[in-house]
């Protein structure tokens, strides 16, 4: 299986969580917005910037930082 | 014995929070629910004007307190603090979770957002662990219905066990009905059969060795499977509240510590540290909302569907973005600058005519002219010009400004604008109210005579330090 994190996933394209190994507040926040093993992500897009990326988690759209993006570990779907 | 807490009305101090009953028969219903489901509607809609605000004690949290009554029962409402979760994580989440378990409410009413049900499963599956006497009261049912979702309230009703009102908080009517099984729940008429979530089984095992240890020690004041769960996650912000409304000697006794250490050895062959354990325990409970809701909630169209999409990709793509949006906000300065102009002369006509007749009184009772110049020249004149000139432009900005939110775009300026703010270590979200100071800046930057109050007065409220700097600059535009 090919394991990315979050920041691998270009727009267009789906992943499903593997493991969080972000920590702390942000690593909560994740979990509350129902970010667990096995949920299905889409990524919808970046920021003019470059950085966040909007993605479609559950029904909501969350933009979320690379640096945060980068603990996030996922597997490429489609 | 004989003056318990209880007895002499003050049951409240097991939290800390003082219940302002305005009669001994009044029952207590504690309003939860996630941040922004339209909890606040509901909480005026039942108690109307009669409510009164204060500071959870100890805590920066607020906590509102409003009374209403059905034809049988009066009830003081707590409105308890918006969170995603009861994990205690937050000072929020203390407070919610303190109350909803410690603060013996007669029912607990959890308010969720009907567009997106699923996510606020969550607090009632983690609120119904604590208490039994739940009521979802599944509010913004005229929102899913605009977005063509619907949702099997009965069925969602069965598998949760408790029961569940669909509500539009704009409509009194339906919240008559939520008051209906408030009434229903509190005299037992309807006595809630909550589901209990079955964890992994090695969790299970767990707790079957802890669970009736707690319950025999514990009795019936609390929920001892939920205890049990917290005591095996190890959470550490609950032991102050368990010393005083389980006694001292709970957490000590010898035959717990046992039991502890069993359900500890036995989560230690399955290599399930604390943190492990906590991460099971949320996908659990994410997974059983999603069980629930399964066959219950239906989209007649995907949730983001493809017009949605084509806005925002409009909206923040690298080509138009940044110019659609330095238009609408052009076109905001504009109105608030512009448009304030005319009530601001207005305002400073009236005000300093006002001026000029206290003057004229002040000379009339021979006043000396010290007391003339603190008094007018000083106090009322910075007074006028802080009302004539900062009135207005708030008055226009601010209603354009909700006009702005409530259509959505300000999630998506942050997202724009968040990786230049983040340079200066702030977020996205921060660029409206800089908006505000800036056109105030830019405002007292004209009436010389008051400037230097202003650029320190916002400066001073902003607590971000990294921020400020970027504050001052607009003061030389």
């Amino acid at each position: 299986m090919n394991m990315n994190s979050l920041n691998d996933i270009n727009p267009g394209e789906c992943a499903v969580v593997n493991t969080l190994l972000s920590t702390g507040s942000m690593r909560r926040r994740l979990l509350d917005i129902g970010l667990v093993e096995n949920t299905h992500i889409e990524c919808l897009g970046r920021s003019p910037g470059g950085d966040p990326t909007a993605f479609l988690i559950r029904g909501a759209v969350i933009a979320i930082r690379s640096e945060d993006c980068e603990k996030i570990i996922v597997t490429r779907s489609n | 014995m004989g003056l318990t807490n209880s007895a002499i009305g003050i049951k409240a101090i097991d939290f800390g929070l003082q219940i302002k009953k305005q009669s001994p028969d009044d029952k207590v219903i504690a309003l939860a629910g996630n941040p922004n489901v339209g909890k606040s509607t509901v909480f005026n809609g039942l108690t109307g004007m009669n409510q009164h605000t204060g500071n959870w004690p100890g805590k920066t949290v607020s906590n509102a307190q409003g009374y209403c009554s059905t034809k049988n029962q009066s009830y003081v409402l707590v409105d308890i603090p918006g969170t995603y979760s009861l994990m205690a994580h937050s000072a929020e989440e203390e407070v919610a979770r303190n109350f909803i378990c410690f603060g013996n409410p007669d029912a607990v009413v959890v308010v969720c957002d009907a567009t997106c049900l699923e996510r606020n499963l969550n607090l009632v599956l983690q609120t119904m662990e604590i208490s039994e006497k739940v009521i979802v009261c599944i509010n913004l049912m005229d929102e899913a219905k605009r977005k063509n979702i619907k949702i099997d309230i009965e069925k969602i009703s069965k598998r949760l066990g408790v029961p569940v009102i669909a509500t539009m908080a704009r409509k009194k009517e339906s919240l008559a009905a939520l008051m209906v099984m408030v009434d229903k729940v509190t005299d037992g008429s309807i006595p809630p059969t909550p589901f209990s979530i079955q964890y992994q089984p090695e969790i299970e095992e767990a707790l079957a060795v802890l669970e009736p240890v707690v319950k025999k020690i514990a009795g019936e004041k609390i929920n001892s499977r939920w205890l049990s769960l917290k005591l095996l996650e190890q959470d550490a912000s609950l032991n102050k509240e368990l010393n005083t409304y389980l006694g001292e000697n709970f957490l000590e006794s010898s035959e717990l510590s046992e039991a502890f250490r069993n359900a500890q050895k036995i989560l230690g062959k399955y290599e399930l540290n604390t943190d492990k354990l906590k991460d099971k325990i949320v996908s659990c409970l994410v997974a059983e909302a999603e069980k629930i809701c399964h066959g219950a909630v239906f989209f007649e169209r995907k949730s983001y569907n493809l017009t949605d999409r084509k806005i925002d990709q409009f909206l923040t793509s690298k080509a138009t973005g940044y110019p659609i949006m330095l238009a609408l906000l052009a076109l905001v300065f504009w109105l608030t600058i512009t448009g304030s102009n005319y009530p601001s002369q207005v305002l400073a006509g009236g005000l300093f005519w006002i001026q000029n007749r206290l003057t004229a009184f002040f000379l009339y009772l021979n006043a000396p002219s010290w007391l003339h110049g603190i008094l007018i020249l000083g106090v009322y004149r910075v007074l006028a010009w802080v009302v004539s000139v900062m009135l207005p432009p708030m008055a226009i900005f601010f209603p354009l400004f909700t006009l702005l939110e409530d259509a959505g775009y300000l999630p998506r300026i942050a997202y724009n604008l968040d990786k230049t703010f983040k340079r200066c270590r702030a977020c996205g979200k921060q660029a409206l109210t800089m908006c505000m100071e800036y056109i105030i800046l830019k405002k007292t930057h004209q009436e010389r005579a008051c400037r230097f109050f202003f650029a320190n007065t916002i400066n001073a409220g902003n607590v971000n330090g990294s921020v400020r700097i970027m504050h001052v600059t607009p003061q030389y535009f």
